[in-house]
C-alpha cells in the first residue's frame, strides 16, 4: 500500500470545509476529524518510510504545462518528521480550539483546517512554485484567524504581520520564478526540484540575489532578529490555538526552506553568505534570550524564546555541515512539540490569573495544581535543553556543527544555551511557584485540557528517549544537501 | 471610384460576424428602446443586449483558430481579436446585469444606454483587431465616444456629469496625441499598414529617425491615456468615481483590455523590429505606473477610487508583457487580462450591491461587517482583493507568476521584481478592505435622508434598495471564477496558448 500524499495534504482542509458547511455545532468536530485523520495518515507514512530510500510516496502530475510546474509531492528524510510535527501540533490546536467557545465557529475551523493543509503543502511540495504557493497561502488563514478572533489590537497587529511576512514571501516568489527560468536555459521551463537540481548551475551572480530574496522570506517568517518587528504585536493578539500552531509549525517551514531550497540550489551563495547568516542567527539567539528574560508577558517570553530557538536552528543549518543540519532538523521538531504545549499551559495559567498573561499576576499555581505544574516542568526542562531531552541532542549537534565550521561563533552561541535555562526557569518559577499571585485562583487542569496536553507531553518524553528515530531517517537526505 | 465599387474588397462576413452582432445588436436595441411598454424597455432591451453580447461570444467560438485578414487587411480576426472580444463581451454582460436595477439606464433611457454599451464594445473589437493606423484611430474613437456619454448617464448627479466631461476632455487630448503620433509614423514609413510599417522599419533603417521615434512616443502616450498608464492616469480616479458603477466596471475591465490589445498588436507586430528603441521607455512607464498606482491607492476611502488606482497599478503590471515583445509576453498579458476581468467584475458587483443596500455610496464603510451579515457578498470581494494583491489560490497569483515569468525570460528581471514590490505596497490597501469586511462590526443600514446633500441620488423606489439577485449572482460567479482559475488555470492557459501564436512572435 502506498501513501497518497495529496489525500494527507487535503484531509484537514476538507474537514474544515465540511465543518463550515455543517454549521456551528458540528464545525469543531468535523475539523478535529479531518486533523486526526491526517495525523493517523502521517503516522502510517512514518512507519512505512524506508530510511535512506530517497524521495518516497511521490505524487507527480503536470499542473500547468505552460509554466512547467508539477503537482509533485514527496516525503524524504528532510520533511518526514516536520510533516508529523505539523499534524501533531495542528491536531492538538484544533482539539484545544474545539473545547472553546467561538463567536463564529464555522469560520474559525474552516481557516484552521486550511492553515493545516497549507503548511503540509509547503512541506510536501517537490516543486518550487507549489512550495511558494503554499508558503504564501499558509499566511492567509492566520490573517482571518487573528483579525476576526484575536485580541484587542488585532486589526493593526494582523495587517502588520501580514504585510511584513508577505513582503518576504513575494520577494521569494520573484526569486523562485527567476530560479526556474534561469536554470532552464534553452530547455522548457521547469519548477520541479529534481529538474532544477539536475539542470544545475545558476551563475554565481544570479545565485547571490536570488539567495538573498529567499533568505529574506525565511528570516522574516521565523522571525529572526532584526526581522521580528511583526512578532510582539502579532503574538499578543493571536487567538491561543492559532498562535500555538503558528509558533510551533510555521516558523519551521522557513527553516525547512533553507535546507530544502537554499543549500542545494544555491551552494555558492550559501557559502558566500554563510558568515552573514551565522551572525544574524547569533544575534537572534542573543537578542531573543535577552528579551525573553526581561519581559513579563508570558506569551512574549515564549515568542522571544522562539526567536532564540530559531536562531539556533539557523546556526545549525549554516554550519553547512551534516551534523549541524541534522541538529537543526531535530531541533525544529523539538521546538514545535515543546512550544505548542507551552502556549496551552500559558493559556491555562492566564485563565487562573483572571485573564492576565503577565507573570507578575501569576505565581503559586503549583500548590493547588500539581499536575499542571508537573506538565509545565517537563515542557520547561525540555525547552531549556536539559541533558536527556531531545532538545539537548539537537542543540548538541548544532553546536558541534558550528564548532567545526566557525569556532568563535560557536563559543558565543554557548551562552545562548545558558540563557535559555534562565528565562525558562524564570517563567516556570514565577508562574507556578513563588508567592501566590494577587489575582491567582489556582485549580487543577480539567480532563479536557489533559486530553490535549498529556499526549503532547508524552510525545516530548518519547522523543527524548528515542531521538535517533528521527536522526536515522533523516541522515541520508541531510548528507545529500550538506555542502562539503 | 466606380472601379473600386465594382471590384470592392472581398468582405469575409464570417470573420466580421462578432462585430456585426455587436453593431447590429446596437441598432436593434436602440429601436427597441423606443417601444412604449415599460416591460419592453426595462426587460426586453437589456435581454436583447445580453443576447447580442452572447451572439458575439458564440460567433467568436465559431471563428476561433481561423485567423483571417478582413476588409482589405484593415482588420484581423485572429485568436487575439477573438479572445479580446470575449473579454469585452463578458464585461459587457456583467455591466448590463449590474445596471439592471440601476439608475443610469432609467435616466438615460434604456435603448440609448444599452446601444452605447454595445457600440463601445464594437469599437473595442475594431481596436483590438486593427491592422492599419486608420483602423486604430477608428476603433479608438468608436470606443471612446460612447463611453464619454455613458459616464454622464446619471445625469441628475453632478459627479456623473463631471465624470463624463472630464473623460471627454482628457480623452480628446489622448485621441489627438494618438492621431498626431500615427500621422508621424505614416510620414516616416509612408504606409499605414502594420505589415508595411514593419517592413519599412526593417529596410529603411529608421532606428534613429526622429520623426519615427516621435511618432512612436506620441502614439504610446495616446494608448497610455486609454490604459491609464502613469503619468497619463490623472483622469482615472475622478472618472471612475463619478461614472455609474456598472459603467466604471465596464471601463475598468474592457477599456483597459482594448488598450492593452492594441498595445500588443501595434508594438509587438508593427514596431517589433524597433523594440530596443521603445522597450526601455515603455518599461520605465510601466515602472512609474506600478509605483504611482499603488501609492495612490493607499488611503483612499472610496472603493471606486481605490479600484481606480489599483487599475492604474494593474495596467503597469500588464504593460510589462508588452515590453518584452515575446510570445510569452503576449500570453501573459492576455492571461492577466482575463484574470483581471474576473477579479474586477466581482469587486465592482459588490460595490454596486452595497451602494444600493446602504446609504453610504461607495465608501469603504459600506462593506464594514459584511463578513458576518452578507457572506455572499463578502466572499467574492475577499477573493477579488486577495486576487488583485496576488495571493496564492486565486487567479491573480497565477497571472502575476506568468507575467514575471515572461519578464525574467525577456531580460527584464528588474521589472518583475518591481511587480512584486508593487504587490507588497498594494497589500496596504487591499487588506484594509478585507479588514473592513471581516474585522469590523457592521453598521446599521442608514436610511437615505430626504432632502440630504445635493449630490445624493434622487429618491428611489423601495424595490431598488435591495441589491438584487443578479448583482449577487455576478459577484458570486466572478468570485468563484477567481478562485477556480487560481486552482485550475489549465483552460485559460490553453486559450492564451493559441493567442500567443497569433502574432507570429518567437
Amino acid at each position: 500500500m502506498t501513501v497518497h500524499l495529496s489525500l494527507l495534504l487535503w484531509l484537514p482542509a476538507i474537514g474544515g470545509l465540511l465543518g463550515a458547511l455543517l454549521g456551528r455545532r458540528l464545525a469543531g468536530w468535523a475539523a478535529v476529524g479531518g486533523a486526526v485523520l491526517a495525523l493517523t495518515y502521517a503516522i502510517v507514512a512514518v512507519i512505512r518510510f524506508k530510511s535512506g530510500g530517497g524521495l518516497q510516496f511521490v505524487t507527480d502530475r503536470t499542473w500547468i504545462t505552460a509554466l512547467g510546474t508539477h503537482w509533485k509531492l514527496g516525503l524524504d528524510g528532510l520533511n518526514l518528521f516536520l510533516v508529523l510535527l505539523t499534524t501533531v501540533v495542528f491536531t492538538a490546536c484544533t482539539l484545544w480550539a474545539s473545547f472553546k467557545e467561538w463567536d463564529r465557529p464555522a469560520l474559525f475551523f474552516f481557516w484552521m483546517g486550511l492553515a493545516h493543509s497549507a503548511v503540509l503543502g509547503a512541506l510536501l511540495a517537490q516543486d518550487l512554485l507549489v512550495f511558494a504557493l503554499f508558503f504564501d497561502l499558509m499566511l492567509v488563514p492566520f490573517l482571518f484567524l487573528t483579525g476576526i478572533f484575536g485580541g484587542e489590537d488585532r486589526v493593526s497587529a494582523v495587517i502588520r504581520l501580514f504585510i511584513y511576512t508577505l513582503v518576504g514571501s513575494l520577494l521569494m516568489l520573484a526569486a523562485a520564478i527567476a530560479t526556474a527560468v534561469l536554470s532552464s536555459g534553452d530547455q522548457h521551463i521547469s519548477f520541479v526540484f529534481s529538474d532544477i537540481a539536475a539542470r544545475g548551475g545558476l551563475s554565481n551572480g544570479s545565485q547571490d540575489w536570488i539567495f538573498l530574496c529567499f533568505a529574506a522570506a525565511f528570516l522574516i517568517k521565523m522571525p529572526a532578529f532584526p526581522f521580528h518587528g511583526w512578532m510582539p504585536a502579532g503574538y499578543l493578539n493571536m487567538p491561543m490555538p492559532a498562535l500555538a500552531a503558528f509558533s510551533g509549525v510555521l516558523s519551521k517551514v522557513a527553516a525547512y526552506g533553507f535546507i530544502r531550497i537554499c543549500l542545494p540550489f544555491f551552494p555558492h551563495a550559501s557559502q558566500h553568505y554563510q558568515t552573514l547568516l551565522l551572525l544574524i542567527a547569533l544575534a537572534s539567539v542573543l537578542y531573543g534570550s535577552a528579551m525573553a528574560f526581561t519581559t513579563t508577558n508570558t506569551r512574549l517570553v515564549l515568542g522571544f524564546s522562539s526567536v532564540a530557538q530559531l536562531g539556533f536552528i539557523v546556526l545549525g543549518i549554516f554550519s553547512l555541515r551534516p551534523e549541524g543540519i541534522q541538529g537543526a532538523l531535530l531541533q525544529a521538531v523539538n521546538h514545535g512539540i515543546v512550544v505548542a504545549p507551552a502556549f496551552f499551559l500559558v493559556a491555562l495559567l492566564a485563565a487562573r490569573a483572571g485573564g492576565s498573561e503577565d507573570m507578575r499576576d501569576m505565581g503559586g499555581a503549583a500548590f493547588r495544581a500539581p499536575v499542571l505544574a508537573a506538565l509545565f516542568l517537563v515542557v520547561a526542562l525540555a525547552s531549556l535543553a536539559m541533558p536527556g531531552s531531545s532538545n539537548f541532542a539537537g542543540e548538541f549537534l548544532i553546536l558541534l556543527g558550528v564548532f567545526r565550521a566557525k569556532i568563535v561563533i560557536a563559543i558565543v552561541a554557548f551562552t545562548g544555551v545558558a540563557m535559555a535555562s534562565v528565562y525558562m526557569l524564570r517563567m516556570f518559577i514565577r508562574t507556578t511557584h513563588n508567592r501566590v499571585g494577587p489575582r491567582m485562583d489556582s485549580r487543577e487542569i480539567t480532563l479536557r485540557d489533559g486530553f490535549v496536553l498529556v499526549p503532547l507531553v508524552l510525545a516530548i518524553l518519547a522523543f527524548a528517549i528515542y531521538p535517533q528515530v528521527a536522526l536515522h531517517r533523516s541522515e541520508s537526505s541531510v548528507k545529500a544537501v550538506a555542502i562539503r | 471610384m466606380i472601379a473600386t465599387a465594382l471590384h470592392g474588397p472581398h468582405i469575409d462576413w464570417a470573420g466580421l460576424s462578432p462585430l456585426v452582432a455587436l453593431l447590429g445588436g446596437a441598432t436593434i436595441v436602440l429601436i427597441g428602446g423606443l417601444m412604449r411598454a415599460r416591460f419592453a424597455r426595462e426587460v426586453i432591451v437589456p435581454l436583447l443586449t445580453v443576447a447580442a453580447f452572447g451572439a458575439a461570444i458564440g460567433l467568436g467560438i465559431w471563428q476561433w483558430d481561423h485567423s483571417k485578414s478582413l476588409v482589405a487587411g484593415a482588420l484581423r480576426a485572429d485568436d487575439l481579436t477573438i479572445a479580446m472580444t470575449w473579454i469585452f463581451c463578458v464585461a459587457g454582460i456583467g455591466a448590463v446585469g449590474l445596471s439592471w436595477r440601476g439608475l443610469a439606464p432609467r435616466e438615460a433611457a434604456h435603448g440609448e444606454y444599452h446601444a452605447l454599451l454595445l457600440t463601445a464594445a464594437a469599437g473595442m473589437v475594431v481596436l483590438a483587431g486593427s491592422q492599419n493606423l486608420v483602423t486604430v484611430f477608428l476603433g479608438y474613437e468608436l470606443l471612446s465616444i460612447p463611453l464619454y456619454v455613458l459616464c454622464a448617464t446619471e445625469m441628475r448627479r453632478r459627479s456623473s456629469l463631471e465624470s463624463g466631461l472630464k473623460y471627454l476632455i482628457v480623452g480628446s487630448v489622448g485621441s489627438a496625441t494618438l492621431l498626431y503620433g500615427l500621422a508621424m509614423i505614416y510620414g516616416a514609413t509612408g504606409t499605414t499598414d502594420f505589415a508595411g510599417i514593419a517592413r519599412a522599419l526593417g529596410t529603411k533603417n529608421l532606428g534613429g529617425d526622429a520623426l519615427m521615434l516621435t511618432g512612436i512616443a506620441l502614439s504610446l502616450v495616446g494608448i497610455a491615456f486609454k490604459a491609464s498608464v502613469a503619468p497619463f492616469h490623472q483622469w482615472t480616479p475622478d472618472v471612475y468615481e463619478g461614472a455609474p458603477t456598472p459603467i466604471t466596471a465596464f471601463m475598468a475591465v474592457a477599456t483597459k483590455a482594448a488598450a492593452m490589445a492594441i498595445a500588443l498588436r501595434f508594438f509587438n507586430t508593427a514596431l517589433v523590429t524597433s523594440q530596443p528603441d521603445w522597450a526601455p521607455a515603455m518599461a520605465a512607464l510601466a515602472a512609474v505606473t506600478i509605483i504611482v498606482g499603488n501609492v495612490g491607492a493607499i488611503g483612499q476611502s472610496s472603493l471606486k477610487r481605490l479600484l481606480a488606482w489599483s487599475s492604474v497599478a494593474q495596467a503597469g503590471y500588464m504593460l510589462g508583457g508588452v515590453v518584452v515583445s515575446s510570445q510569452l509576453g503576449v500570453k501573459a498579458t492576455v492571461f492577466y487580462l482575463a484574470v483581471y476581468l474576473t477579479m474586477n467584475m466581482a469587486a465592482f458587483a459588490v460595490v454596486v450591491a452595497r451602494e444600493r443596500e446602504t446609504g453610504l455610496g461607495d465608501d469603504i464603510a459600506s462593506v464594514e461587517g459584511i463578513g458576518a451579515t452578507r457572506p455572499w457578498l463578502a466572499w467574492p470581494l475577499t477573493l477579488a482583493m486577495l486576487g488583485l494583491a496576488g495571493i496564492p489560490a486565486t487567479a491573480g497569483f497565477i497571472g502575476k507568476v506568468y507575467l514575471i515569468d515572461a519578464l525574467v525570460d525577456g531580460g527584464y528581471t528588474w521589472l518583475g521584481v518591481l511587480i512584486v514590490v508593487g504587490s507588497m505596497i498594494s497589500l496596504a490597501y487591499y487588506l484594509r478592505v478585507i479588514a473592513a469586511m471581516w474585522m469590523r462590526p457592521g453598521r446599521e443600514p442608514q436610511p437615505v435622508l430626504a432632502g440630504g446633500a445635493l449630490d445624493a441620488p434622487v429618491e428611489e423606489p423601495a424595490a431598488s434598495r435591495r441589491a438584487g439577485f443578479e448583482t449577487i449572482a455576478i459577484a458570486a460567479l466572478f468570485g468563484a471564477a477567481t478562485l477556480f482559475f487560481g486552482i485550475v488555470p489549465g483552460p485559460l492557459f490553453d486559450l492564451t496558448g493559441h493567442v500567443g501564436r497569433s502574432l507570429g512572435l518567437l
